[in-house]
């Protein structure tokens, strides 16, 4: 294994890292400020990535697709929070469970009425194509690393919003007393909407920009969800700090896993067995580091004080 | 009201019974409408419609139900078919997991089964059934294609399949053909959406080239970031790899790839110069060959259907099995275990008036069986 390889790997777990984070952060404030369970949070990112791509098809313009992406998202999610959402926070998980579940097959059977059953075309924008020279001779895709970026600044500005903000303060207060905050005269209706919306809208950026590495299809979310709730419970239920670690040790460790297992395995036995042994394990990789965090520290890595 | 309907039924029936048998046949076609590979369910249903359509057969009765892709929904439905609705004849399953889980219980109840897609390697062989048929080619065929491609241009080759039945045959049959160097086998997850991690392993491999089995989603994720990523190392793959279907959403990026198919959209014959345009006419798109696959299906039941009764299912099945059909594939026959015989193409994406589409560069096998018939002996 050459150094330039190595890098590789590693940027490319970092980057799984910070798109599982961008779903990661909106379903970990939904469940930390609210105590929701939202299972449609998948279907958000499908509805960011399906805006993005028919805007950029209809304008030429992936750089509008990615505002659409952000709007629709935005939008759907506050449609939801108020029509159902709103109804379900009183209510036992099982009952969360149920209605967002129902939600889940409401987004993709209306995507596919209105997108049809074949996978839609979004390409990354010419500015970002190809590949770059990194240090130590990697070359590495320029879209990745803009996503990487991306992560990063969102990052930033989600810690400077809840550190340092007015809203952020009501969003921590909202995490650590729902009631006493209300009393306070804070509209928390409206809090709740905002805080949903900017999930959702997390989760649709996360869509645009996946949207344009895959295909665009129905159902696209659903996979990536297992995978932010994987992140969430490791990083701890609520905390934004415990999802962009988790994510990006569910990144590193997945990536890594794919690449190295069959490695080892091919030492002790041949190379097509090996691939076939490795590959399962490293589909079960990220499981097995959740059940040892669990193990070792119940509630995650950085649980929310509550 | 059922008095009034059966009546009416029977009149129709009666109307049209210029057929010399008219026996009612039901059909029971379980595909995937939904989910990430809808698109290659929604094909198999619109090509086997239209066999059935241009037939004009009314006799013929076709119920249609989604398995999500999921074998245990699909093992569900194909129980329910038989036995609440009374189906003759089951088709559509595009998984050989699927299939895998379906079949045996069909057979079982003394049903036929005719696969439009999936083709795994264990029912062609010592598994086989006299009432399991295939239309479409046997898993290895296409990617044993690919090898003996592979053989004339490449010397060392990154191979990599998806990790369920038909990936494990892919890569069997692929290696069955290919005489140089496979550098490194990769089994990936069923629906992967990045690859990442495996093309970083391409670039490191030092191959000439690369072999990808990735059919639907997965294939259009793949090839997108492969362009991407600045490796320049070739890529062929079996026509599911860059099928008609997956086209249009990967762009570009999959002009110049070389795959390997029975069927393309430029093959030279009147039933395919008949069946593009009454495809394309019907629902306004290219067909992939998984519709043309299923339009076979179709079309053999119905040739069937002309000369045996399918209350007597030996004599249905041995019609089946003369296969008296104008496939769009051209020649078309049936091997000792019920698969296909056929001539197998290289074909490469092209840009034809703007629409990427398939076309042929060279036929690779002529009259091509598959390795597992020697051992069918049902």
């Amino acid at each position: 294994m050459t150094f330039a390889l190595a890098i590789e790997q590693l940027l490319n777990g970092v980057q799984l890292g910070v798109m599982l984070f961008l779903m990661a952060a909106g379903l970990t404030l939904i469940f930390g400020v609210m105590g929701l369970i939202n299972l449609a949070h998948g279907s958000l990112y499908m509805v960011g990535a399906f805006a993005c791509a028919s805007v950029a098809a209809w304008t030429g313009s992936f750089w509008l697709g990615v505002i659409a992406s952000l709007a629709a998202a935005a939008a759907a999610g506050a449609i939801i929070e108020i029509t159902v959402i709103r109804r379900l926070y009183d209510r036992d998980h099982l009952d969360q469970v149920l209605a967002t579940f129902a939600l889940i097959l409401i987004f993709s059977e209306g995507t596919r009425w209105l997108f049809g059953s074949f996978p839609l075309y979004l390409d990354i924008p010419a500015a970002l194509q190809g590949a770059m020279e990194l240090p130590g001779g990697a070359q590495y895709p320029v879209y990745r690393l803009a996503i990487i970026v991306t992560g990063a600044l969102v990052a930033l500005g989600l810690y400077l919003l809840i550190s340092k903000t007015r809203l952020g303060m009501r969003i921590r207060a909202g995490e650590s007393d729902r009631e006493m905050i209300a009393a306070l005269g804070v509209d928390i209706r409206t809090l709740y909407t905002l805080v949903f919306a900017l999930g959702a809208a997390l989760a649709g950026l996360a869509g645009a920009m996946v949207g344009a590495l895959q295909s665009v299809q129905v159902g696209m979310g659903e996979p990536v969800l297992i995978l932010a709730f994987v992140v969430i419970i490791i990083g701890g239920i609520g905390s934004i700090k415990g999802a962009l670690i988790g994510a990006l040790l569910v990144g590193v460790v997945d990536t890594m896993g794919r690449f190295l297992l069959p490695q080892v395995f091919a030492l002790v036995v041949p190379p097509a067995q090996a691939g076939l042994i490795g590959g399962s394990l490293a589909s079960m990789l990220i499981y097995i580091l959740m059940a040892i965090i669990l193990a070792v520290k119940p509630r995650g890595l950085f649980p929310a004080q509550a | 009201m059922k008095t009034i309907l059966k009546a009416a039924t029977l009149a129709l029936a009666l109307g049209s019974s210029s057929l010399a048998m008219a026996e009612p046949i039901k059909i029971g076609l379980i595909t995937t409408l939904s989910g990430g590979g809808a698109g290659l369910g929604v094909d198999t249903r619109d090509g086997f419609m239209l066999a059935i359509k241009q037939s004009g057969n009314k006799d013929i009765t076709v119920i249609t139900e989604d398995d999500a892709q999921k074998p245990e929904l699909a093992v569900q439905i194909a129980d329910k078919m038989i036995q609440s609705d009374q189906v003759d004849i089951l088709t559509g399953i595009v998984w050989s997991n699927l299939l895998m889980a379906v079949v045996p219980g069909v057979v079982a109840q003394e049903k036929l089964y005719i696969s439009t897609n999936a083709a795994p390697a264990a029912l062609a062989g010592e598994k086989c059934d006299p009432l399991y048929f295939n239309a479409a080619y046997q898993n290895d065929n296409l990617h044993e294609a690919m090898g003996e491609y592979a053989n004339k241009v490449y010397k060392k080759m990154f191979i990599m399949a998806p990790n369920y039945p038909a990936g494990k045959d892919s890569l069997t049959g692929f290696k069955r053909y290919f005489k140089g160097d496979v550098s490194k086998e990769i089994y990936t997850q069923v629906g992967q959406t990045d690859y990442a991690a495996e093309i970083a392993q391409i670039r490191a491999s030092g191959a000439d080239g690369v072999f990808a089995f990735l059919p639907g989603g997965m294939g259009i994720a793949f090839m997108k970031q492969y362009a991407q990523s600045g490796v320049k190392i070739p890529v062929i793959g079996p026509g599911f790899s860059f099928s008609q279907d997956v086209l249009p959403a990967i762009g570009d990026a999959a002009l110049g790839a070389k795959a390997s198919g029975q069927w393309a959209k430029d093959l030279d014959n009147a039933a395919n110069k008949k069946f593009v345009p009454a495809f394309q006419a019907e629902y306004g798109r290219l067909p992939s060959i998984y519709a043309v696959q299923a339009y076979d299906a179709g079309q053999l039941i119905v040739a069937a259907a002309a000369k045996a009764s399918i209350k007597d299912t030996a004599a249905f099945a041995a019609e089946l099995k003369k296969a008296d059909i104008q496939s769009p594939r051209g020649k078309f026959k049936f091997n000792t275990n019920r698969h296909p015989i056929q001539d197998i193409y290289v074909t490469e994406v092209v840009k034809d008036n703007g629409v990427l589409t398939n076309k042929i560069v060279e036929k690779i096998f002529t009259d091509h069986g598959d390795a597992y018939a020697k051992d069918c002996k049902k």
